[in-house]
């Protein structure tokens, strides 16, 4: 037979937006209100941070754009010195709320982004391999993995925080902070990660098309990133979803500590703290507006994993 | 053409021998249950020293119950498993020695192996092109992606399928055309030996001939030597030159097909073809189905069978029987070398 064969019609791009539309998951996300505000409220809170340099009306961290004259105007007030008025009112240092909390969030989901994907990282690897190989191997890697999950992970974090700050020298401290951060947190959560992969791992390990590679006689190295990895995302992809918010949460956790991102590159977080040191004094929406952030934020990311879930179970469907 | 095939037995060169083939699986529990509880090691002999050949281009079949051993065989013949004791010579070299990983490799691509059920032996995130591609690429027999384009519609083709569905999923297609593509991934190395582990028994009773055929029809087109594990004895006589009736992990019968379909030697055997409601098969004393197949981590005595032997004496609790000649097969079982049997 020599005959070449006919041209293969793969799918353009037109049609593969229009199967996502048509899919099962677009299905269940259009049929859940919830779910769509969530995720409506992600996607604009995503947006400000992507864009916050060009919303913002101020960079509020650059201390030549403010005027002193400007703080602690309530939101929606008119300042009685400089005729200004904030729509969520300004700090002490006349920085607008909104503004702040535009790049507040950039920190914070920065952060979340990459310690949810580090933490995948290394989980997803050691669960892999745990999974895969079994035996003393899996042990060990899950025997640690049951160690670090004996401590709170905030406090895990705190260490690893505290170590780098012990080992870096002082003047790098204020940029290395976000690095920093991300490997703490990053560190803290693979446990959950390398867990989920490995037992589904076990299971993907024992079918048939598994075997079938090794017949072929695949290495293993090979088999786990061909054929299981892209077997196990599914999972990784819901608790990665909710351990975003987790991550969030944790950065804030750890910025409000005051062992986070500095003042001058605040954090949703940090600015909680700061917030908090008004609340007494009556200047309220300091501490209300990013506080009120990070919970919609928090909460939306919880719901979509929620979601995603449900949608991604066969059984819920 | 069974007759003939077997009786030339000694003269052919057989393509895969496994002699004294043993495997123990250690099922105790985990070291610190040992120590707490008190629990000694526990083994399950899952294959107790079997050997048998297939001379080139014959079907050799595998039967018996579930939990006799048949799929454990075909795992350690193509690799998955590793055997405690025994060799396997596949055409003159033993493949449990071969430290070698390049001869290894040369060696894989001469036998493969298609699964049961072919709803789990293709990954599911790969296309179906990807998957029937993915021995040429393992085994470096194409590289070019045109040429290997090439090959996988010739292979699509082979199996009855069109080469443009090669661009789909597994879950778009039927059981009997996923296992028209896992047979397609077999050949693409263009193997000698296909070990095929209960090929249709996952499919329905209408697909499963259709499968069947192809088999042959492939069979006689490659001149393919298969090992057929199946616990379906239609599908045996279907396809098999010679049986191996399997019990508790131990080679009880070995026949050419026509003869153990029609003078089953061994009492097990026997049983196992009574319990075919449709075979014709009056004219002969049926021997009564008894009990279950024992817990292999704790055989009984002697010749595993006799707890459900209806023949069995003093000599049958207490030692092994041999598996002799009989006829132009081999048979183990003391009834029969004794002349007890009807």
């Amino acid at each position: 037979m020599r005959d070449t064969p006919t041209a293969l019609p793969r799918v353009s791009l037109q049609q593969k937006l229009f199967r996502l539309w048509d899919s099962d998951i677009a299905y269940s996300f259009r049929q859940s209100p919830v779910t769509m505000a969530a995720g409506f409220v992600v996607l604009l809170i995503l947006i400000g941070a992507v864009f916050a340099p060009l919303l913002a009306t101020q960079n509020p961290f650059d201390p030549s754009g403010l005027n002193l004259m400007d703080g602690k105007t309530a939101p929606m007030a008119v300042n009685e010195f400089t005729q200004n008025s904030y729509l969520l009112g300004t700090d002490d240092q006349g920085r607008d709320i909104l503004s702040t909390i535009l790049y507040g969030s950039r920190a914070s989901l920065l952060v979340g982004f990459a310690a949810v994907g580090l933490a995948m990282l290394i989980g997803v690897t050691l669960g892999l391999i745990a999974g895969y190989r079994g035996g003393i191997v899996d042990s060990i890697i899950m025997r640690i993995a049951d160690i670090q999950l004996t401590f709170p992970s905030i406090l895990v974090a705190m260490l690893i925080f505290g170590v780098f700050r012990g080992v870096l020298p002082v003047q790098s401290h204020a940029t290395l902070a976000v690095p920093v951060l991300i490997l703490a947190i990053g560190f803290s959560d693979w446990p959950q990660y390398a867990r989920t992969v490995r037992g589904v791992t076990m299971v993907e390990r024992n079918k048939e098309y598994v075997q079938a590679a090794r017949v072929i006689g695949l290495a293993p190295l090979t088999i786990m990133i061909r054929h299981v990895l892209p077997n196990v995302l599914g999972p990784v992809l819901v608790i990665g979803t909710l351990g975003l918010a987790l991550a969030i949460i944790a950065e804030a956790t750890l910025s409000y500590l005051g062992v986070g991102v500095p003042p001058t590159q605040p954090s949703l977080g940090t600015l909680i703290r700061v917030g908090q040191e008004y609340i007494a004094s009556g200047e309220w929406w300091i501490l209300f507006f990013p506080s009120l952030t990070l919970l919609a934020l928090a909460l939306s990311v919880n719901l979509l994993g929620d979601w995603l879930r449900d949608a991604l179970n066969p059984k819920l469907r | 053409m069974t007759a003939v095939a077997s009786a030339s037995h000694a003269d052919a060169v057989p393509l895969l021998t496994v002699e004294g083939l043993r495997c123990v699986f250690d099922v105790s529990k985990p070291w610190l249950n040992r120590v707490l509880e008190g629990a000694s090691k526990q083994s399950l002999q899952a294959v107790d020293d079997v050997s048998f050949f297939i001379p080139k281009g014959e079907t050799f079949a595998l039967v018996g119950e579930s939990g006799s051993g048949k799929s454990t065989i075909a795992k350690m013949i193509v690799g998955l498993l590793r055997p405690t004791n025994g060799e396997i010579r596949f055409d003159g070299t033993d493949i449990t020695k071969v430290g070698n990983a390049a001869e290894m490799r040369r060696l894989r691509r001469r036998f493969q192996m298609i699964f049961q059920d072919p709803y789990a032996s293709l990954n599911p995130r790969m296309r179906v092109d990807t998957i029937i591609a993915e021995p040429l690429r393992a085994f470096g027999i194409l590289s070019e992606d045109g040429a290997i384009a090439t090959r996988v519609a010739e292979l699509l083709r082979l199996v009855r399928l069109d080469p443009a569905d090669g661009v789909k999923f597994p879950h778009e297609f039927s059981g009997g055309q996923r296992q028209r593509i896992a047979i397609a991934r077999a050949l693409a190395g263009n193997p000698e030996f296909l070990v095929c582990d209960e090929p249709t028994s996952a499919l329905d009773v209408s697909v499963q001939a259709q499968i069947l055929n192809l088999m042959k029809d492939l069979q006689a087109e490659f001149g393919l030597t298969y090992l057929l594990i199946s616990h379906n004895l239609a599908v045996v006589r279907h396809m098999a030159t010679r049986v191996g009736v399997l019990y508790l992990g131990r080679l009880v019968e070995v026949a050419p097909s026509r003869q153990l379909f029609t003078a089953p030697r061994h009492p097990y055997t026997r049983m196992l073809l009574d319990a075919v409601p449709d075979l014709a098969m009056s004219g002969r004393q049926r021997l009564p189905v008894q009990g279950e197949i024992p817990n292999p981590i704790t055989p009984p005595s002697g010749c595993f069978y006799h707890p459900r032997c209806p023949l069995a004496n003093e000599r049958c609790t207490q030692e092994r029987p041999a598996l002799v000649p009989a006829a132009e097969g081999y048979v183990a079982c003391h009834a029969v070398a004794e002349g007890r049997a009807a």
